[in-house]
């Protein structure tokens, strides 16, 4: 399908519809501020209710058999702040902390990957 | 669907962990072939908006919430071993700085989530992509089924461990019906955050979506050819 016709390298060659598409530093910027945004702010209005497998393990009468975290006293632990009343900015301040813990370790983890992997970029998918 | 300690006993908690750390160094060699300069951040950012997405849950029904897995969406995004390295990440930061999801039972969560909800909601977009047309707007809509169906996929694999290794006697006809009906339900909501999401991406960077592979080519294609006219 590709044949000999040069595929986009990852629009930075300036044609008409590149120029016109999100850089993939504008996309990871633009993607990590709605995830601060869902984690820092729209987790106070998260519902609160049980979730499917504590609703059943409740309605089926094992949810007893759940025993304490281990590391239930930690600082964050339940996603609240020590220290702190539960509260939305709370919660929010724990979603941020999570955010920027999984982003380093998560990116981190990616790219000592990607250095130590074969290097396809420049190459289109190949089919 | 994060697993505490104590529903599983500590045979099945220790084989299941087993069966976890071998998917995920089977995971770190194999994603390295996904992983480049181009996807490498993209593979940060699906981590890191899987642990916001799961950080919002929504009602469903009666007194109950789901949230979203993010399996599907991760594997559709940056391929399936690099999503089991997302999701690994995710959940065992959850348990070991937000105390969600058991100690004993990391290797339960990464295998329900990691494993499972990541190949199952990978496999079902391959199947819904080979049966939808090979068009770019195919994508978020198989991605969706995908999500949709790892959902129940992985509450009855719980199922499945708790069978073997449950805490306390269930029946477990009521455990299958219970759990799978609630998470066929929370699926709905996994399929529709996914079809959002990869809806989003597809339209900005279809370049950059793994499961859009062999699409964007014919599309190049079609633009070089547009452009050599003009």
């Amino acid at each position: 399908m590709n044949g000999p016709t040069p595929a986009r390298p990852a629009g930075e060659r300036g044609q008409p519809r590149d120029d016109r598409r999100l850089s993939l530093r504008a996309l990871v910027l633009t993607g990590l501020a709605v995830c601060v945004l869902l984690a820092g702010v729209a987790s106070a209005w998260a519902s609160t209710r049980p979730d499917g497998l504590e609703f059943v393990a409740e309605k089926l009468g094992f949810a007893g058999a759940a025993g304490e975290h281990a590391l239930d006293g930690s600082p964050l632990a339940d996603y609240g702040v020590d220290g702190m009343a539960p509260s939305g900015l709370s919660t929010g301040l724990a979603g941020v902390v999570g955010i920027v813990v999984v982003g380093l370790v998560a990116f981190g983890l990616m790219r000592l990957l990607a250095r130590h992997g074969t290097r396809s970029r420049d190459l289109p998918p190949s089919h | 669907m994060h697993v505490p300690d104590g529903f599983l006993d500590a045979p099945t908690s220790l084989a299941t962990g087993v069966v976890a750390a071998a998917g995920v160094a089977l995971a770190l060699r194999r994603a390295r072939a996904d992983l480049d300069d181009r996807t490498a951040p993209l593979a940060g950012l699906v981590a890191v908006f899987v642990f916001a997405g799961q950080m919002i849950n929504f009602p469903v029904g009666a007194g109950t919430s789901g949230h979203l897995i993010g399996g599907a969406l991760a594997a559709v995004l940056v391929g399936p071993w690099v999503a089991t390295l997302s999701l690994t990440v995710v959940v065992a930061v959850q348990a070991l700085l937000f105390a969600d999801g058991g100690l004993t039972a990391l290797g339960a969560n990464v295998a329900l989530m990691g494993l499972v909800g990541v190949w199952v909601g990978w496999a079902v977009f391959r199947l819904a992509r080979a049966v939808l047309p090979g068009r770019l707007a195919s994508v978020p809509i198989a991605a969706a089924v995908g999500g949709a169906l790892s959902v129940p996929a992985a509450a009855l694999t719980f199922v499945g461990l708790y069978a073997v290794g449950g805490a306390a006697p269930i029946p477990l006809g009521s455990l299958v019906t219970a759990m799978g009906a609630w998470h066929a339900v929370i699926g709905i909501g996994e399929g529709l955050i996914t079809l959002l999401v990869v809806g989003a991406l597809v339209r900005t960077r279809p370049d950059l979506v793994h499961g859009a592979r062999g699409l964007v080519g014919a599309e190049d294609v079609l633009e070089i050819r547009e452009r050599a006219v003009r």
